[in-house]
């Protein structure tokens, strides 16, 4: 237990006595000045971590491809609107039946993941930008939903009392309602909020009625994290030693709170946004999500469950490309919360 | 830093002064027990503590002890105002701050601090020991000269911690080292009165001196009045100048060192003496009292009528059940000494003809002879 920081320390004279310096140590890893953050040591755990390591490459590969969809679209060639079997260019792409008259879907150097049935459009472009618009949605929706969750289950903890007790009721009113109906009852409710249900509604305006529409019912979750986090932390003695010393709430929920909290709140945001993007699909596929001519994941399985039977591939692409992300998410969520407390994994 | 000063210069490091820095009137904290079905209401309370007399004069070290679940903690958290007293008053340099919010609260906020009981819980783990101790200047606008980060070297030095450990995490440090950093991140705003609820009983054994060492150190050099928590007489024998003995939300007897450790009266300080260990190696041969207390305390809930600790006294008559003895400096009491009784001991820890044993089964063993000496 001799270190140079010891040596150091008996010989200076405010150092009280010398039995007191002999346990001034313990300290590990004394050459390094800097101590490594509980943050840092979590990001050593997440990178051993292969399964992490690859869910988070294969997560990030979708985002950027998400994000380049107009790059790639256009190195490619292709847009996701033009109905090619139209074209003069891409003579007999559809048989007589309007399916693709290639193999496999009518993939080929041209198309690589095929033709869409019926109106012969591009697989992979539509494919890229479907998948753009359900990411760019579900990032807001979680986005929204986690900013709500985290304030209002931070006032219910923080508070407590009577606050508490009403935000509670709140929250299970609100995790009470029927989500599926919901959506599918309240969607033309509130796009027509906005636009006469006579007129053709802009697509920004679904947009914007989806988002609202879970966010209203998608922060109840994590409010209920995030309130019984900051439960156990409130009456824990640091936060009491910042009230002694004055600090007001605000700046005991930003700077004691906050921080112990980020992780579980991070944790719970990598569940929920692969089932936001279930969910924006889902409501697509029932027809009350984005309609055509809008690429959209969800509407691509719809017409992939009509013509299944004569165009398996056509299923298959966006099916693929969404399990993929899906898992690799929910994957990448286990390793986040394995990296951040060792105990529960495995 | 010491412009807000709410009190005349302080008088050296000589301790007991004859000025009051605290004084905590008829103090007391009820917690509210609801129950009930559907209609949840008030059906009792934990009376934690119950019209509690204290004072903390200027520099002075005032020792607070009494067994698990007395309300020394809560008293401790009423006076650096934590809790919200149900009733009494709290005198700080002769402001009332009893019911004073965080804003009335902010002139003296930095001068009375805490350190805590748990050094695992009463550090954020999130920050680093530089921002753990530098927090409290930030609220309290304190720029002291050379910078605040200075300042905080110069603190960790103090309580004995190297100045290089400043960046360093909180779950780098050992439990002793912990309570280290708390006590400079209470010494940070320059208190004059620091409520220490336990500091040292999370501690391992051999760890528990040096941590009183240096907070005698730091009471004496800077002349910070203390209100020193603990569970027995032992800890805080060589630390404060004044005791003050708690049962059951109680101020049962309180005076100056010497007599609570040499002259105790009440029957209660008796049965907390004789079962402090370091005196019983002591004094071995010096022949001193003993006394084994039967069972639990009782519920705070419903604590015994007239005085509280009759239920475990072996000289409770019939009117100890009626009424409540009021703290007094009784007949035989030194200067300052008051005690809670109406049949008090005699002022001496000499050996009795026989040792007091109240639990039955205790009993039953010495009487085999089994048990004859511990
Ligand atoms: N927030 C609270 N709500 C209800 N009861 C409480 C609360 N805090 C403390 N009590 C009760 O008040 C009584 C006194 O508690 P306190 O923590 O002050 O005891 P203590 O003397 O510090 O004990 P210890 O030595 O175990 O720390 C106990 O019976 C406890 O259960
Ligand atoms: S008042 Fe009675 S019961 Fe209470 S300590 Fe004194 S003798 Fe015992
Ligand atoms: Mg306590």
């Amino acid at each position: 237990m001799t270190s140079p920081t010891k040596a150091e320390d008996s010989g200076s004279a405010a150092v009280l006595d010398p039995e007191l310096t002999a346990t001034t140590d313990v300290v590990k890893g004394e050459k390094q000045p800097e101590g490594r953050s509980p943050g840092q040591l979590m990001w050593q755990r997440f990178k051993r971590d292969r399964t992490g390591v690859v869910s988070a490459c294969v997560v990030i590969f979708f985002f950027v491809v998400a994000a380049l969809a107009p790059v790639i679209s256009k190195l490619y060639g292709k847009d996701p609107y033009t109905l090619y079997a139209q074209e003069p260019d891409y003579p007999f792409l559809l048989d007589d039946f309007a399916m693709p008259s290639g193999d496999f879907g009518g993939i080929s150097g041209d198309f690589w993941f095929g033709v869409e049935p019926k109106l012969g459009r591009d697989v992979f472009t539509m494919l890229l930008y479907g998948m753009r618009t359900s990411l760019y949605m579900a990032v807001l929706v979680t986005l929204l939903s986690v900013i709500t969750g985290v304030i209002i289950g931070m006032i219910g903890g923080y508070f407590g009392g009577r606050v508490d007790y009403w935000i509670g009721r709140v929250t299970d009113f609100f995790l009470g309602f029927p989500q599926q109906l919901f959506f599918i009852a309240f969607m033309p409710v509130v796009t027509a909020m906005f636009v006469d249900p006579q007129d053709e509604t802009p697509t920004y305006l679904r947009a914007v009625a989806i988002i609202m529409v879970m966010w209203f019912l998608g922060w109840m979750g994590l409010a209920r994290l995030v309130r019984s986090s900051v439960l156990s932390l409130r009456d824990r003695e640091f936060v009491e030693a910042a009230k002694v010393s004055g600090a007001p709430p605000g700046r005991i929920v930003r700077k004691e709170i906050l921080p112990n909290i980020v992780t579980p709140i991070l944790v719970q945001a990598t569940y929920i946004l692969p089932s936001t993007i279930l969910t924006i699909a889902f409501l697509s596929f029932i027809g009350v999500g984005f309609v055509e001519p809008t690429p959209d994941w969800g509407r691509m399985f719809k017409v992939g469950t009509e013509v299944y039977e004569q165009d398996p591939m056509f299923l298959l692409f966006p099916g693929a490309a969404l399990v993929i992300f899906v898992l690799a998410f929910n994957l990448l969520g286990d390793s986040v919360r394995d990296a951040f407390d060792p105990k529960t994994g495995r | 830093m010491s412009d807000n000063l709410t009190l005349p210069a302080q008088q050296g490091s000589t301790g007991a002064s004859t000025e009051a820095l605290l004084k905590v009137e008829g103090l007391t904290k009820h917690f509210p027990i609801y129950g009930g079905f559907p209609i949840k209401r008030k059906v009792g309370a934990v009376q934690a503590v119950d019209n509690v007399d204290l004072t903390v004069g200027v520099g002075e070290s005032v020792g607070l002890v009494g067994e698990s679940g007395c309300g020394k903690s809560t008293t401790g958290r009423l006076i650096t105002r934590l809790l919200e007293p149900t009733g009494g008053k709290i005198e700080y340099a002769g402001q009332d701050i009893t019911h004073a919010n965080r804003k009335k609260l902010a002139p003296v906020r930095s001068e009375i601090q805490m350190i805590f009981q748990d050094p695992y819980s009463s550090l954020n783990p999130r920050q680093t020991v530089g921002t753990i101790i530098k927090s409290p200047m930030e609220v309290n606008g304190i720029n002291p000269a050379g910078g605040r980060e200075k300042r905080v070297r110069e603190l960790l030095e103090l309580v004995g911690l190297n100045p290089e450990h400043y960046n360093r995490f909180p779950h780098e440090f050992s439990g002793g080292q912990r309570q280290r950093i708390g006590v400079a991140r209470a010494l940070a705003l320059n208190p004059k009165l620091i409520v220490a609820d336990e500091p040292v009983s999370a501690l391992d054994v051999s760890i528990q001196a040096q941590v009183v060492n240096l907070l005698q150190k730091v009471q004496e050099e800077m002349g910070i009045a203390f209100l020193f928590i603990a569970h027995d007489l032992a800890v805080v024998r060589h630390f404060s100048q004044r005791v003050a003995v708690m049962y059951l939300g109680k101020v049962v007897e309180v005076g100056d060192r010497d007599s609570i450790y040499n002259r105790p009266r009440h029957p209660y300080t008796h049965a907390l003496l004789s079962a402090v260990p370091e005196v019983a190696v002591d004094d071995e041969t010096e022949n001193r009292e003993r006394i084994r207390l039967a069972g639990d305390v009782p519920s705070p809930i419903s604590p015994p009528s007239g005085c509280r600790f009759r239920t475990r006294c072996w000289k409770a008559q019939d009117k100890c059940a009626t009424e409540e003895p009021p703290l007094l400096q009784i007949g035989g009491n030194r200067e300052g000494h008051l005690t809670a009784c109406h049949f008090p001991e005699e002022p001496s820890i000499e050996a009795r003809s026989e040792d007091v044993v109240m639990d039955p089964a205790l009993k039953a063993l010495e009487k085999d002879g089994n048990v004859s000496k511990d």
